[in-house]
């Protein structure tokens, strides 16, 4: 440490008594990291870029919201309409809550390819889940803000479902609303959770990060770096690689904030909300509609909510449900397929939950159900046991395969 | 190296990926119930570049005023918005103070002044329950969001203002319900607003139903979305400079990585 790796002579005393400089350079300057990452590992960061723009503009919406239900409606078309640019923050703040999702979503199925899950990096993952379920609550309590119809009659049927628990449930929603129903109390304190929650998930965020850089990123072909050879430090080659992305990312973010800023919202939300006129389809925003299948293709009222909540809950236990120790299915050639499969079930239950709960869609949305919970808990852990894995590389700079080898590798060798 | 993912698979989950999104978002329309399908017009304000009519905005103003505000309030919109519309401050002033709002004294009392234009367009009915009241019990909803609050919202108007036919043969209407093709249900508590001729228009056009609604509802997809023509041209140059820092990234990252890719 004697010797400062820094000129400055500010940055060289501060390091030398507060080592953040050194740390900032070891951890995003020199941090080694796989050579062989694709586009899918932008998604990290274009997720940190969210959760940041979504606190900014959160903290500016704040300070001309009011937190009532008589003013809540019209403080939000005062933003729209007499704050300056108010329209710009707010549909960046609404439409940014639905690129969040598919970021981080995107950013789950990466892992679930690649086995990112996998020792060591069980902890990192679990961080994940609880990221995605702090994503979650804030979304709800803050698409009830706006005190719509939808934000109105979502957050009755989602607290509701609290009620199904034995015994204590009425008791619980009455403690969450604050009263006998969704009212001022429900509305004040959902705003104040959605100030502080996504602070929570900063919180969790810099813990993930932590987690991630002591074994350092998973990769495509999912075996661990074996040296030096391996890896490149992470700036310039992907400071420079994950800007392109977020150039991307914005481009299509801005595409939907100033030309389709209400695509995906629901019209209803533009109506106050009134406590006697319930809409005709109660529809959660897109990115809970699986969750919300699942809830609906359970029969019983309990049983739906544990399956919901099940299905964030499998994901927690994943590394261990696992038994298989190679992490990418770029060698797992079954697990691949039930991979493509299980993405096809998230999207039709998606698609279920957008759909009323009757006739063909409540088969389907069974049927899907079923197999989402079959793809965690039966095929994890028995497929390892039928499938024969292809031989792993032996490492990352030296794709040399043992018996047979993929076309990709032989093509590399053949250039040589 | 860096080639291990395969193309093939790249571009295959992207379309995946792709159809999810693009499923789960149009999925969310469908929840609205029934699909009746409005005819689809070439409104001037659709489109990323479209703007609205200043004309047909003005007129709709006209058919407001005369037809619609009877009924339906627009609270969400001040009489000095209309400035973006075309109106200039002698005319917005003339326009507020044709309406009255209350106001305390400064002995206490209630009393009524002329509406300025930093005032809400003044509603109808002073609540909602006397709304209800003068109109048989259906409520005249506010029209400050509609279009933004209907699914198709301009599109849905138009056809529901010019919907109203005779009931088929088998359909009884009750009293106070008018048969409307186009409501959820074919039954609507609005009486036909828009007659041939219902109106003369200051400009001279020809004020045939089909282009009253037009007009009126060009007007209130303005209300609705006032800030459209500022948000449009804004998003163009965002998107303008989106393309080109995304090229200057794109290069950078190729030449930055070059020494990596030739390993």
């Amino acid at each position: 440490m004697s010797k400062s790796k820094f000129k400055n002579p500010v940055v060289k005393w501060i390091d030398h008594r507060l080592p953040v400089f050194s740390f900032m350079d070891h951890e995003l300057n020199h941090y080694p990291t796989p050579k062989n990452l694709n586009y899918f590992w932008n998604f990290g960061s274009l997720a940190g870029f969210a959760l940041v723009t979504m606190i900014v503009t959160g903290i500016v919406l704040s300070m001309n919201y009011t937190a009532h239900v008589d003013y809540a409606f019209d403080s939000v078309e005062r933003i729209m309409r007499d704050v300056n640019h108010g329209w710009l923050i707010r549909y960046i703040h609404m439409n940014g809550a639905s690129f969040f999702f598919i970021v981080v979503y995107i950013h789950i199925f990466r892992g679930l390819y690649y086995g990112s899950y996998k020792a060591p990096r069980e902890l990192l993952w679990i961080l994940g889940v609880l990221i995605l379920l702090l994503m979650m609550a804030t979304a709800f309590m803050g698409y009830v803000l706006p005190w719509g119809q939808m934000s109105f009659w979502g957050a009755t049927v989602i607290t509701n479902l609290f009620s199904a628990i034995p015994l204590v449930g009425e008791s619980i929603v009455t403690w969450l609303w604050g009263g006998f129903s969704v009212d001022n109390s429900t509305l004040n304190r959902f705003f104040s959770l959605h100030f502080v929650l996504p602070f929570v998930i900063v919180g969790v965020v810099i813990l993930h990060l932590i987690a991630l850089h002591r074994f350092g990123s998973n990769n495509p072909i999912g075996i661990d770096v074996k040296g030096t050879q391996d890896t490149i430090p992470f700036s310039p080659y992907y400071t420079i690689k994950d800007l392109f992305g977020l150039s991307v990312f914005l481009s299509f973010f801005a595409a939907a904030v100033f030309f389709f800023p209400n695509f995906m919202g629901h019209p209803d939300n533009y109506i106050e909300a009134n406590p006697m006129v319930t809409p005709a389809h109660i529809v959660p925003e897109w990115y809970f509609l699986p969750f919300y299948a699942i809830l609906r293709a359970i029969p019983d009222k309990l049983g739906g909510v544990l399956f919901m909540f099940g299905a964030i809950a499998v994901l927690f236990i994943l590394p261990w449900l696992d038994r298989s120790s190679v992490r990418s299915s770029q060698f797992r050639p079954i697990y691949k397929i039930f991979f493509w499969i299980l993405l096809f079930d998230c999207i039709l239950l998606g698609y279920l939950g957008a759909m009323p709960a009757e006739g063909i869609y409540v088969i389907l949305s069974r049927i899907a159900t079923a197999y989402y919970f079959f793809h965690f808990l039966i095929l994890f852990p028995l497929l390892p046991y039928i499938e024969k894995t292809k031989p792993l590389p032996i490492s990352i700079s030296e794709p040399i395969l043992g018996g047979a080898a993929t076309a990709s590798a032989f093509a590399t060798r053949e250039k040589k | 190296m860096i080639k291990y993912s395969s193309k093939f698979f790249s571009n295959n989950i992207l379309k995946l990926f792709l159809s999810l999104v693009i499923i789960c978002i149009s999925s969310v329309s469908f929840g609205a119930g029934e699909k009746i399908n409005y005819p689809q017009l070439n409104w001037s304000f659709s489109g990323i570049l479209g703007t609205f009519d200043r004309a047909s905005q003005q007129r709709g103003l006209q058919v407001y005023k005369e037809v619609c505000s009877g009924c339906h309030g627009m609270r969400l919109l001040a009489y000095r918005n209309l400035k973006a519309i075309g109106y200039n401050e002698e005319e917005i002033k003339a326009f507020a103070s044709e309406h009255s709002v209350n106001t305390i004294n400064d002995d206490g009392e209630v009393v009524e002044r002329p509406a300025r234009p930093s005032d809400k367009f003044v509603s109808p009915y002073p609540n909602d329950k006397a709304a209800r009241a003068a109109n048989g019990g259906a409520y005249p909803p506010d029209l400050s969001l509609i279009v933004k609050a209907r699914p198709d919202g301009a599109n849905y108007l138009h056809a529901l203002l010019t919907g109203y036919i005779d009931p088929p043969s088998d359909q009884k209407v009750p009293d106070g319900m008018y048969y409307n093709k186009y409501y959820s249900g074919n039954l609507i508590g609005m009486p036909q607003p828009l007659y041939d001729d219902g109106i003369e228009y200051a400009d001279g056009t020809k004020a045939t139903p089909d282009q009253m609604a037009k007009d009126v509802t060009s007007f209130l997809a303005w209300d609705s979305e006032p800030e459209m023509e500022d948000r449009k041209r804004l998003g163009i140059s965002v998107m303008l400079f989106l393309l080109l820092l995304t090229a200057l990234t794109y290069f950078s990252m190729k030449q930055i990585w070059a020494p990596i890719k030739k390993q």
